[in-house]
């Protein structure tokens, strides 16, 4: 009883924290995109309200705030809007500084930052394998592959985060792989991350789910399965065989 | 400080972004010239992963991708500041610079290097994509304001390097009576003495662009 009035108490005491800080996060509950940012803010302890958007019915507000783009995350911190969700990152950390995501030194910083960037531009090429069949497939395959190779070999190291002891930007940025990663495989029917050919990817992945916030905050991956079979089957025409 | 020295070469407009902002600060360096057709083991080491230019070296540790290198130069050499303060002014700037990037360049390339009906298409999406940009110059003389910033360094291949891809494309984009703040600021941009020292030679970019954009236009030809 005490419990469930303490709940009731936190959750308020939430939505007035994020009134007071007057920070809303317009999100999609599949995107990994808006997951990165949900995590960079709960990491930071930084109170907000989620406003889950329909992507086939868009707020009036979400294409209001992202007139070019008109996606989702859109953080909008007292009144002003913020988009693209490594970005929105950025703006996070410059304005609450507590619990680092970044690294201090400049030059650790450009390197959080390159990887932070091949994360993102090459994200969507590895996306393509639970949208694609035949010949597409196998070219969304070995592209894919070779984009993991990288970061196998060059970005990871022998750490056990991209940031080190403790996650940071670099591991939010790559934080697709580690949920929808899994379930774009079922969807496509391919297998990518085996774990003889990339154990320290695998042992990161690992690592990463662990960490509190992370494991808290992660999509149901039955949901998500379901949910990126629809939309195969709406983008090939066909039941996923 | 230690030594700077930017792997690069004249033509690359990614890579006169990183002088601008090196000269911008005062800071000396070196160029060091690149034939991206024979690569060096420099550059190979430099950027294992892309083996692209620009590459900057500083203390002994390399630098590539040329947005960030531009915030490893404002964060390293603080006078003279490229980006705003303000964290909302930061990101504002940052995501203009992303969409320059991503879709104004590539938008125009695209634009100048097809023929036909797909070029009317692409067309349609460059002056989109112009049409925001010009919007953000509403009320200044550069995109930083009243001063050159970050902005104004990442598209300021515009004035010459667009006007190139135009000329041997056979298509015209920026048109002065649909983009007069962006023909306003080319022409103030480019009477920056420091943005003048680090131009290539016009001719230079006509012979590359020629090259590239009938290598585009001949591999367009032979698809079915």
């Amino acid at each position: 009883m005490i419990l469930k009035h303490f709940h009731k108490l936190n959750h308020i005491s939430q939505i007035l924290l994020s009134e007071m800080s007057g920070l809303k996060l317009h999100g999609a509950w599949v995107s990994p995109f808006v997951f990165r940012v949900k995590w960079a803010l709960k990491l930071k302890g930084i109170p907000f309200e989620y406003i889950e958007e329909d992507l086939y019915n868009k707020s009036k507000m979400l294409l209001h705030y992202n007139p070019i783009h008109k996606k989702v995350p859109v953080l909008v911190h007292g009144g002003k809007p913020i988009c693209e969700s490594m970005l929105i990152i950025e703006y996070i950390e410059e304005t609450w500084p507590q619990n680092p995501l970044l690294p201090n030194d400049p030059y650790e910083k450009a390197l959080a930052r390159f990887w932070v960037k091949f994360a993102d531009d090459k994200g969507p090429a590895v996306f393509k394998v639970y949208k694609s069949r035949g010949e597409e497939l196998e070219k969304a395959k070995e592209e894919s592959l070779e984009i993991l190779r990288t970061v196998e070999k060059h970005g990871l190291g022998d750490k056990k985060f991209f940031g080190g002891e403790e996650i940071g930007i670099v591991d939010i940025a790559f934080g697709w792989m580690v949920h929808w990663l899994g379930a774009m495989e079922e969807v496509g029917g391919v297998k990518l991350l085996e774990s003889d050919e990339f154990p320290r990817l695998h042992a990161w992945i690992n690592n990463f789910k662990e960490v509190h916030v992370i494991k808290e905050n992660l999509p149901d991956h039955h949901d998500l399965v379901a949910h990126l079979k629809v939309l195969r089957e709406r983008l090939l025409g066909q039941s996923s065989s | 400080m230690g030594e700077v020295k930017l792997i690069a070469t004249t033509q690359s407009l990614f890579c006169a972004r990183i002088q601008w902002a090196l000269k911008f600060k005062g800071v000396e360096y070196e160029f060091i010239e690149e034939d991206l057709r024979n690569k060096s083991p420099l550059l190979l080491e430099s950027n294992r992963v892309y083996k692209k230019v620009p590459v900057l070296l500083h203390n002994g540790k390399s630098f590539p991708e040329s947005l960030i290198i531009l915030e490893y130069i404002d964060e390293v050499w603080k006078h003279n500041p490229l980006l705003p303060q303000d964290p909302s002014e930061r990101a504002l700037a940052r995501f203009w610079a992303k969409f320059s990037d991503e879709k104004v360049i590539f938008g125009a390339f695209g634009a100048c290097r097809t023929e036909g009906e797909q070029q009317e298409k692409a067309k349609e999406a460059a002056l989109e994509s112009l049409a925001f940009l010009e919007k953000q110059l509403e009320g200044k003389k550069f995109f930083g304001g009243e001063e050159l910033g970050y902005l104004d360094l990442v598209v300021g291949w515009i004035p010459l390097w667009l006007g190139v891809m135009e000329e041997i494309g056979g298509i015209k984009l920026l048109e002065e009576e649909r983009f007069p703040l962006l023909h306003e600021w080319s022409q103030n941009f480019h009477q920056i003495p420091l943005i003048k020292e680090c131009l290539p030679p016009r001719d230079n970019l006509l012979s590359y662009f020629q090259a590239s954009i009938s290598y585009h236009r001949s591999l367009a030809a032979k698809k079915p």
